[in-house]
């Protein structure tokens, strides 16, 4: 029976051996797939045991916080918003039970103190208990009251400000927004309310540009060499565009003008035969220069931040694919941008050319005060010269000294602009009426040394661009001269 | 051979250390100051071992020497895990220990001559169905997740099964001892498979009856799973036909997957083992959760008294039974995979050493006793390790000596007393029988 005794203890010896091979499976080799699982609450019970850090506007103003609940093994924080819906975008939420979103989920990771695996080991072998970084951004909260204000009287729509030569994004405002505090009780009821408090209408309203998009033409135009300042194009009051007729407002005729003159009174005959000039091939490089086609690169989540471009059901359409150019160059076609990339182009024309990455946060501050990290601007692309630049912002300065945009005048500040209002009739979010229209405006100031480029857009409303639009972006860019 | 004993008590001061280091880590990680209660524990602890082991060493001077620190080992890290989980429940298992210790000791200076056992055979395996059955009498049986677990008399709460095991363990040893000969001498070869006579088949097929029984009635999956594999083992290491283990296999399956159809409960612990994400709120949640725990632990773990067992804010379970099905998924949170595979080791060497004394033993009997004590105490550390770690179905069987339970811990204590009774004739009898070889004993080399 020996023989078999052995025998039996090398089965026994074996099937130890699978237990420790499972074992180990679990708690190592698929460890982080498991904490991935929606089902596994453990990491966010975990998380909920770290005091969370702060989120603080510019100013110090402390948008979201932990407050501890429970004593012992059952400490636990929860997160809380002073601002309420001020806030709400871009900041999102964070909550155990309904997860997290847009900025509390982008920096989840210096909130809650995630280090390397050595750090937190050597941490835990200290007794230490993990502790999270507080998070300053950029956002200026006397501006995006105002924004969020403005807007709150406007109709649904968004604001977004970046400064140019950082990238640094002052204001992000929403409208409606919603109170995060009020996510744990009412989550479901925010997800289903029509009005859509929980989309960003900055990063994830797709609305047509209407004559904004006139910005990108020239643009183009200028910088590719079809035209310059001074070249004169015919623009009578309608022309054909691929066996279709395209026309001005009241079919107004221009005769031969340049681009200054063109982009004051927002002529669409005269850039509809500019983009022919240009080509949809050229057309589209510039776009793609401009961040077009791509997720822009701000630090919110990618899956919440949506592409711009010319869209044929969901397909984001690029070179190659049949485009009117004409139309493209009017911000007709199938074209849907965000505010954030309209914002995005702006800031490029006011810095010169170059476009930063918009960031919404500044610095990570450690528990013991220190600044663990700062926000080291970074250029994103150059989608045009200097020179074009230059050329451009003298044309949009038109817009507002005498064009369509004087609403967005300052007294005694030179403000570049342009309107915008793409007629959206029979749209089923504005309640189909048939003179709703999606009012723009895209703009920096100081012209000649520009500090904040703001981009301000209102949906349904049957007011233009240059009426509603316009003094919501003068609104905000005082608020933040005046205050820097 | 007092050195054996000596050996013994070196191995006891490694426990106590252990046990006292464990104890003022969780109380570290619980209340910020340690206090000297967790040195009292540990004291206590000792002292109880101690007495155990002078108990031996006048008792039983040539038993194993391993076996009594392993368990205590275990045993120890057991009472750290449940302290950890709740005060109360450790001073529970602390007071089942010393009773588990009595009835060590009274095991011991009754059964000193165990081949008693085998005259009582049929009463003894009588008595252990009768335990089977109970959990489903009227009145005194309890239902636990639509499993029949435990008997309630009176005050008095206990899981039949573990009892049950040694019973049947006795019996089957006994039986085995007597057939082996006919068993293997009577087999033929029906279409190339070795079948055993007919005539001897009987009580076999009693047992993979009682297994059925167990899975229909009692619905207890892992306690079936456990009685099986032990028969088995004993089956093959008696009649060295390992055609019989084939086909005693096949008839289990054969019998898992009909009722497996059929029974509800049994089917959706299978339908849970298969896919668990099919329900992870209800049905699949303690697996979910017991795997995930372990996700959580990593290499080296969390530490003692860091694992989350409730869901925070709450009285509800993150790790449902933690301190008894789910232990080990909580020791690989808090200690992580180093702490589960020394855990691991120590079964595999109490089995090591249990099997040894049955390669000692001189007669049948005790030869296959201590086979098949040793088989089913490993067999059951793994049908309970691999339920929470997805190898097998999840069921309701304790760790031996870690989860909380006086069933448990008292049955195992007895099992213990049993082997070390096996252990001290052998080694004894090796040595007497030839003393040239006594400086190298098997066991002591």
């Amino acid at each position: 029976m020996n023989r078999q005794i052995v025998k039996l203890f090398g089965l026994i010896v074996v099937l130890f051996g699978v237990l420790i091979g499972f074992t180990s499976y679990w708690s190592v080799f698929d460890a982080q797939a498991l904490k991935e699982k929606t089902a596994n609450k453990r990491p966010l019970f975990e998380q909920q045991r770290i005091e969370r850090g702060r989120i603080l506007a510019a100013d110090g103003t402390v948008i979201a916080r932990s407050v501890p609940k429970g004593r012992g093994d059952n400490l636990r924080y929860v997160r809380r918003y002073p601002e309420g819906p001020l806030y709400g975008h871009p900041i999102g939420y964070s909550f155990v039970r309904q997860g997290d979103s847009e900025f509390e989920q982008f920096h989840n990771d210096e909130l809650v103190g995630n280090e390397s695996e050595l750090t937190s080991l050597l941490d835990e072998l200290g007794g230490g208990r993990q502790e999270g970084d507080d998070v300053v951004t950029n956002l200026d909260p006397a501006a995006q009251r105002v924004a969020l204000d403005d807007l709150e009287a406007a109709g649904f729509g968004a604001v977004v400000a970046i400064e140019p030569q950082s990238g640094r994004v002052r204001v992000l405002a929403s409208n409606p927004s919603y109170d995060p505090n009020l996510v744990p009780e009412r989550l479901s009821e925010l997800n289903t309310d029509s009005t859509s408090p929980l989309l960003d209408r900055a990063t994830q309203g797709q609305y047509p540009p209407g004559s904004t998009f006139k910005v990108v033409t020239a643009a183009a135009g200028l910088d590719s060499g079809t035209i310059d300042p001074g070249t004169t194009i015919d623009a009578p009051g309608t022309i054909d565009a691929q066996g279709r007729p395209l026309s001005n407002d009241f079919t107004q005729s221009f005769g031969p003008i340049p681009l200054d003159t063109a982009l004051t009174l927002s002529v669409n005959t005269w850039f509809a035969q500019l983009g022919q000039r240009v080509g949809e091939e050229t057309m589209f490089e510039y776009m793609d220069r401009f961040g077009l086609g791509s997720t822009p690169p701000i630090d919110l989540p990618s899956d919440q931040v949506y592409r711009s471009g010319l869209f044929e059901v969901g397909e984001l359409l690029g070179s190659g694919d049949p485009v009117d150019p004409a139309r493209l160059a009017i911000g007709q076609e199938r074209l849907a941008v965000t505010p954030l990339q309209m914002a995005m182009v702006t800031a490029a024309i006011a810095n010169g050319g170059r476009l930063m990455k918009p960031q919404i946060w500044s610095r990570v501050v450690d528990p013991d005060g220190r600044v663990a990290k700062r926000l080291d601007p970074s250029e994103y692309s150059e989608p045009v010269g200097e020179e074009t630049a230059a050329e451009l912002s003298a044309a949009m300065q038109g817009v507002v000294s005498a064009g369509t945009g004087t609403n967005a005048a300052i007294p005694g500040v030179a403000v570049a602009g342009k309107t915008g209002t793409a007629e959206t009739p029979f749209n089923e979010t504005c309640g189909g009426g048939s003179d709703e229209n999606q009012a723009w405006f895209i703009g920096f100031a100081p012209a000649d040394d520009p500090q904040i480029a703001v981009a301000a857009t209102v949906e349904c409303t049957t007011q233009f661009g240059g009426d509603v639009a316009a003094p919501i972006f003068r609104d905000v860019v005082e608020t933040i001269l005046n205050g820097g | 051979m007092r050195s054996a004993r000596n050996r013994e008590l070196a191995a006891l001061v490694p426990v106590a250390l252990l046990l006292t280091a464990g104890f003022a880590a969780v109380f570290a990680a619980e209340s910020t100051r340690l206090g000297d209660l967790s040195l009292v524990y540990g004291a206590y602890f000792l002292a109880v071992c101690l007495a155990a082991h002078i108990y031996l060493r006048i008792r039983l001077p040539d038993a194993d020497p391993y076996l009594f620190p392993l368990v205590a080992l275990l045993t120890a890290f057991g009472l750290v895990m449940i302290y950890r989980i709740d005060a109360d429940l450790a001073r529970d298992q602390a007071n089942w220990f010393v009773l588990g210790l009595a009835l060590f000791a009274l095991t011991i200076h009754f059964l000193r001559g165990y081949d008693v056992l085998e005259r009582y055979r049929y009463t003894i395996a009588a008595a252990g169905l009768l335990l089977l059955l109970a959990p489903r009498l009227p009145g005194i049986g309890q239902q636990v997740n639509g499993a029949y677990l435990g008997v309630k008399v009176g005050p008095l709460a206990f899981q039949p099964a573990e009892f049950a095991k040694i019973c049947i363990v006795v019996f089957l040893a006994s039986y085995l001892r007597e057939h082996r000969e006919v068993l293997i001498v009577g087999a033929r070869r029906v279409l190339g498979v070795t079948l055993p006579p007919l005539k001897h088949l009987g009580p076999l097929l009693v047992v993979w009856g009682a297994s059925m029984f167990m899975l229909v009635f009692i619905r207890d999956l892992g306690s079936s799973l456990m009685f099986f594999a032990a028969f088995l083992a004993l089956l093959y290491v008696a009649t060295g036909r390992f055609s019989f283990v084939v086909i005693g296999m096949a008839m289990f399956l054969l019998g898992a997957w009909f009722f497996a159809s059929t029974v509800p409960h049994v089917h959706d612990r299978i339908e849970v083992w298969l896919d668990p994400y099919a329900h992870p709120a209800s049905s699949g949640y303690q697996v979910l959760q017991s795997i995930f725990a372990q996700a959580d632990g990593g290499l080296f773990g969390k530490g003692f008294g860091q694992a989350l067992i409730t869901i925070p804010g709450t009285d509800a379970a993150l790790l449902p039974a933690a301190q008894t099905d789910t232990i080990y998924s909580l020791i690989v949170n808090e200690v992580g995979l180093s702490g589960a595979c020394a855990v691991v080791l120590i079964y595999l060497l109490i089995a090591a050493r249990g099997f040894k004394i049955a390669l000692l033993a001189d007669d049948g009997f005790s030869k296959l006793l201590a086979t098949g004590l040793t088989a089913v105490f490993a067999i059951q550390a793994f049908v309970i390790i691999g339920g929470v770690t997805r190898v097998i179905p999840l069921t309701g069987v304790t760790l031996p000596f870690i989860s909380y339970g006086g069933s448990s811990i008292v049955a195992n204590f007895v099992l213990l007393a049993l082997l070390l009774l096996i252990s001290d004739r052998a080694r004894r009898e090796a040595a007497d029988s030839s003393p040239r070889r006594r400086a190298l004993a098997p066991g002591e080399a």
